[in-house]
Parts: C-alpha cells; sequence; structure tokens
C-alpha cells in the first residue's frame, strides 16, 4: 500500500506512545541508575562506575546460564517449529472437527504459566504422576530432581507441549489463506505431495513462520514461571534459566547494581537478535 | 489414515497432562496419595466447593478477571487508532517507533519489576486492578498495534477515500465503517490479549498483595505445614482453564479467517 | 523520584540520548532523509543508520569493559569515531 506522508498521525499514535513511555522508559531508566552504583536503599548507595559490567561479563556462573539459555532456546524452535508445520499440515480444514480441533489444540495456550508448571509437575512425580509412574513401572529411571538430563528433557517437553499450539494456529490459518485454485493447478500438473509442500504452502508460510520464531524466542529467551515452579532451577543450577538468576539476585539478595547490569546486557543480546529477526521481516516484505 | 492418527496422538499427548490434573480435582488427598487410579474411585466436589465458597480463594479469579478484561480495553482502545495511523501513513519516525514498541515485548520482566514496584507504589496504583492492568499494557499494547496493523494494511484504502468523499468525519468513519470492518482481527487480538495477560505471573504477583492479587498468587497458599493440598491445587488449576476455554471458543472461527495476523 | 536513584553520569547518558533524538527530529524536518546503500548490507535511512550505531556502540562498550583493561573512556571515544564512519558512509 501507499502510504500518504502526514505528520498528523502522530495523534493517533500518542496514546499508546504515553502508555508505553510510562510503564517502560521510567523503569529503563531507573535500572541503568542502578547497574553503575551500589545500592542499599535510596539514600546508602554508592557510585561505582563500571565495575559490575566487568564483574557480570566475566562471572562463569552467568556465562554457563547465557549458552544454556541459548542451547534452549534453539532447541525448542528445531522442534516446535517442524511439529507445529506438521500439525497445521494434518488439522482438518472445515466441519465440526475443524473447531474442535482448533479448541483442543489451543487448550495449552491459555493456562496460566506457573499452572502450566504444576501440571507438569504432578504430571511427573513417580508417586502420584501418570507419566512418572508409568516411566516407573517400566522400568525406567526418571527423576527430575534427582537427575539433570531428566529435568532438562522435561523442561523441553513441557515448552513443546505448551507453544506448540502457537506455531501450529499461525500456519494453520496461513495455509487457510491458499486459494483452491493453487490447489487444482498442482493436480492438473500431478504435482508430488512434497512439491505442493516445497512450492505452495511453504511460501504462504514464510511470514507467519518468522512471527511465530520472533515471539517464540523472545519468550523462551525469558522463561520463569514454568521450570521455576516445575524444578525450582535444579538439580544444582542445572535449569537455572536467566530470568531466575535475575529474579534471584534483584528481589532475593537486593544485590540491585549486578542484577541491573546483567539485565541491561541481556536485554541486549535480545534486542539484538531481534532487530536482525525484524529487519528481515520488513525487507522480505518490501520485496513482495 | 496415517495422518489422521498422528493427529489423534499428538492431541492425547496435549490433553493427557490436562486430563491428569482433572482426574486429580476430584479425588480426595488420600485417593492421591495413596495408590494411583486412572479415574476418581471417590468421586466428590469438595476440591471445588472449598475453592468456590472461600472469599479468599475464589477472589483471586475475579480479581484476574478484572485486570485482564480491564488490559483488553485499554490496549485496544488505544492501539486500534494507533495501528491505522501505522497501517495508512508515513510520519516521522514510524519504523523506529514501531520497532521500540516491540522491543517492550521483548524487555524481560525480571528486569523490570524492581522499579515497577517502585514506580506503581509512588504513583498510588500498587495493589490495584488497573495497576496490574497497566503494567501489562507494557507487552500487549505492542502486540495489539502489530496485529492490528497487519489486519487494517489488508483493507483497501480506497475505502477510507469514499467514505470521506461521502461526508464523514474521522471518527464516525472510523467507528461505523472500519471497525466492523477488521472484526475478525479485533477478535483474534482480544485472544492474544487475554492469552498474554491472563498467563502472566511475575507482574501481576509483584504489583499487588491483597486487594488485587490473581488467582496464580493464591494457588501457591496451598503448600502449607502439612505439605501441599494436592486436590485443592488441580481443582484451582483446572478453575484457570475454564475461561480460556470459552475465549477459543468465541473466536474459533475469526481464527479460521485469519488469525495469520492478516499478513498472507 | 528519589527511587530513581539518579547519578549525575547516567542522567547525562539520557539527556545525551534526549538531544540526539530532537536533533535528528529536527534535521529531519529540514533536510528529510533519503535511503541509501552503503557499506551496510542493507539501505538505510539516517534514523536507521543512527540506530545501528547505538546498539553497536553499545556492544562496544560491553567489549571495552569487559574484556580489556581500558578505561571506558576509550570505548567512548572509539565509538564516536565509528559512529560518525556509519553516518557518513554506511
Amino acid at each position: 500500500m501507499i502510504k500518504t506522508e502526514n505528520n498528523k498521525a502522530w495523534f493517533l499514535v500518542l496514546p499508546v506512545f504515553a502508555l508505553v513511555a510510562f510503564s517502560a522508559i521510567i523503569p529503563l531508566m531507573t535500572v541503568v541508575n542502578y547497574s553503575v552504583q551500589d545500592v542499599f536503599d535510596a539514600h546508602t548507595r554508592y557510585f561505582v562506575g563500571t565495575e559490575w559490567f566487568t564483574k557480570m561479563l566475566n562471572d562463569p556462573a552467568l556465562q554457563s546460564a547465557l549458552l544454556k539459555q541459548f542451547g534452549f532456546s534453539f532447541t525448542i524452535l528445531l522442534i516446535e517449529v517442524p511439529l507445529g508445520i506438521g500439525i497445521a499440515l494434518l488439522m482438518p480444514k472445515r466441519g465440526w472437527s475443524a473447531s474442535l480441533c482448533l479448541v483442543l489444540v489451543s487448550l495449552p495456550l491459555l493456562i496460566p504459566l506457573n499452572v502450566v508448571g504444576t501440571i507438569w509437575q504432578i504430571f511427573t512425580r513417580g508417586d502420584i504422576g501418570l507419566m512418572g509412574w508409568t516411566l516407573r513401572e517400566m522400568g525406567v529411571s526418571y527423576n527430575i530432581s534427582r537427575n539433570a538430563v531428566d529435568a532438562w528433557a522435561t523442561i523441553i517437553l513441557m515448552d513443546v507441549w505448551h507453544w506448540t499450539p502457537l506455531i501450529a494456529l499461525l500456519c494453520y490459518s496461513g495455509l487457510r489463506a491458499i486459494p483452491e485454485a493453487y490447489y487444482q493447478a498442482a493436480r492438473i500438473d500431478r504435482a508430488s505431495r512434497w512439491a505442493v509442500f516445497r512450492h505452495i504452502q511453504l511460501p504462504k508460510l514464510t511470514n507467519v513462520l518468522i512471527i511465530g520464531v520472533l515471539l517464540r524466542f523472545m519468550d523462551s529467551f525469558m522463561i520463569y514461571a514454568e521450570p521455576f515452579v516445575l524444578t525450582g532451577g535444579g538439580p544444582g543450577s542445572s535449569t537455572t534459566f536467566l530470568s531466575q538468576w535475575l529474579t534471584t539476585m534483584a528481589v532475593g539478595q537486593f544485590d540491585l547494581g549486578p542484577a541491573a547490569a546483567f539485565s541491561l546486557i541481556y536485554f541486549l543480546i535480545i534486542l539484538a537478535v531481534s532487530w536482525v529477526f525484524y529487519t528481515a521481516i520488513m525487507n522480505s516484505q518490501k520485496e513482495k | 489414515m496415517k495422518s489422521r492418527i498422528a493427529l489423534i496422538v499428538y492431541i492425547l499427548f496435549i490433553l493427557l497432562p490436562i486430563y491428569w490434573l482433572l482426574n486429580m480435582s476430584f479425588k480426595t488427598n488420600e485417593e492421591i496419595l495413596g495408590t494411583l487410579t486412572f479415574w476418581p474411585q471417590n468421586f466428590t466436589f469438595d476440591n471445588y466447593i472449598k475453592i468456590l465458597t472461600d472469599p479468599s480463594w475464589y477472589k483471586g479469579y475475579i480479581n484476574s478477571m478484572i485486570y485482564v478484561s480491564l488490559n483488553m480495553v485499554i490496549s485496544l482502545c488505544v492501539a486500534l487508532p494507533a495501528a491505522y495511523a501505522f497501517s495508512r501513513y508515513k510520519f516521522l519516525g514510524d519504523k523506529h517507533m514501531f520497532f521500540w514498541l516491540l522491543s517492550n515485548k521483548m524487555a524481560p520482566p525480571a528486569v523490570f519489576v524492581l522499579p515497577f514496584f517502585q514506580l506503581y507504589s509512588s504513583v498510588g496504583l500498587f495493589d490495584t486492578h488497573l495497576g496490574v492492568a497497566l503494567a501489562h499494557c507494557l507487552f500487549n499494547v505492542p502486540l495489539a498495534v502489530w496485529i492490528l496493523e497487519g489486519f487494517m494494511s489488508s483493507v483497501p484504502k480506497e475505502i477510507d477515500e469514499t467514505a470521506y468523499i461521502d461526508g464523514y468525519s474521522f471518527p464516525r468513519f472510523f467507528t461505523k465503517i472500519f471497525i466492523p470492518l477488521i472484526g475478525s482481527g479485533i477478535g483474534v487480538t482480544a485472544f492474544f490479549l487475554f492469552m498474554f495477560s491472563w498467563i502472566e505471573l511475575l507482574l501481576a504477583r509483584t504489583l499487588t498483595a491483597t486487594n488485587a492479587q490473581p488467582i496464580q498468587a493464591i494457588m501457591t497458599r496451598t503448600v502449607g505445614a502439612s505439605g501441599i493440598d494436592w486436590g485443592v491445587l488441580a481443582a484451582a488449576g483446572v478453575l484457570t482453564i475454564v475461561p480460556g476455554i470459552f475465549v477459543i471458543y468465541f473466536v474459533r472461527n475469526h481464527v479460521a479467517k485469519g488469525f495469520a495476523l492478516g499478513r498472507t | 523520584m528519589s527511587w530513581m536513584v539518579w547519578t549525575l553520569p547516567t542522567a547525562g547518558f539520557f539527556s545525551g540520548i534526549a538531544l540526539i533524538l530532537a536533533g535528528m527530529t529536527i534535521w529531519q524536518h529540514f533536510s528529510p532523509s533519503i535511503e541509501r546503500k552503503g557499506f551496510l548490507p542493507l539501505s538505510t535511512t539516517r534514523g536507521d543508520r543512527l540506530f545501528i550505531g547505538l546498539l553497536t556502540s553499545a556492544y562496544i562498550h560491553l567489549g571495552f569493559v569487559g574484556f580489556t583493561e581500558f578505561h571506558v573512556l576509550v570505548a567512548t571515544g572509539v565509538s564516536a569515531i565509528w559512529m560518525v564512519v556509519l553516518m557518513r558512509w554506511g
């Protein structure tokens, strides 16, 4: 669409700007202020310059938490994106079964984060949970509070359970937007199932997939409540994600300076990755 | 046929953990902690009765619903005109403004918890429904603008121009003609707003004490001196899923039409 | 306001950012920027280059502060040169 140049449009954006600025800019400024000081309370505080940044960047525990975080985000994207596309292709297109499928598939999306954690905590317990009990009866040693690998696998399974529906729903509606004529043309050409997917369906999905991947990356990088409820970060600190480090540091120990410095590093990482994604979306739309 | 089976397996995978929660919510604690049973042997509503008759429990649901609805109303009211501006006009700094809005969805809430607490306390919004609703606007308004902008871009501009020639003023055109045209878009947006506000825990918990405490925060109380009250915890969990089912049911047709954020 | 724990350097930093934004707005008003392709792999407007510059400067600062012994002002100097290069030829 050709847009007209009109700076009066700013008046329409102003309410959004004011509302978001209030909740975004003031806290962000405060975090920056924290990050250069050793804060005990509003009156007892010392300027320390960039010391916290140096400390945080060289802290091995945080470095490994950061690496784990990237590992986690990429793993779940690698599982959720293909699985979501697959589910979307399988879902019925019309009739009552389509509605039923939509409702059932979207169910996990609307469960509060800590309830998701609770559901999986119960489900995986060896004594009262179906999955934990079944695995135990089958003779598999499985214990998320003792074995780090089990804990990791469960958190990934939980995230796949919770968020694959988002990718599936986005893809489903993307697929619905393809006109029937395209498929008819493909049938006349005797195109294979794979060729239809590769040349008709996948191109239509690119845009929704970028949106889905962006949303999933941003949210999985900030994952907090679900693993916290499920494993409490353990065993040891094997499933302690960045958000949990930060919350413990800032709220638990009241180490505001280091927590703030680390938050800013964290924010800069998400900002850079998301900017690359965002620019990619915009450029791909411009080419069309 | 094979594909039907794969889909059914996936849906079973989704439903099993939820079924287990539902199953537990109808059991007594003795049965839960005794032998593992696949359905309740002594079927009981006690867990639900406990929640629905105790104000300190059910008020949590009311609080959550109030701030989620407030948030949806506020977000839609401010996002609709803004999305229209982004979809129709070029203006100074529009692209950067758009990205800045989105970047707020990327700010890890853990970072902002303390300043938020202090900011909202200092303006007297601590422990109010409005406070939580405004805090959730931080990530919901950008999302709403993003989704609505996609839907609005797919409405041809000729419609606006014809309406202006016919003598419609901007507010009248916007409410009478334009909003009905993007009904599906608003439905889908409302779904997302509900979803992200309903499931959020960290900010809602930090910004409330007693008057506006959400159900998620109250649920942590089931851990008492005598261990966890599993039955009540499960029942409370099941009740948090119910509103979501209604929301999906109402938007299911819009979803089919254009969940793709209008950007296909 | 006291809970925001302001310090002189951070106040200076935010005023600087605000001034740059205001300056860019005025500049844009009097001589609108045209999108062009420089040494960056995508075509950018003046505002895009400013954003890229600020973001990379933040990373330059982190790199210097975290992994070298240099004073932070060295990083600021390097960033300033980088900003000029980026705005002019980027």
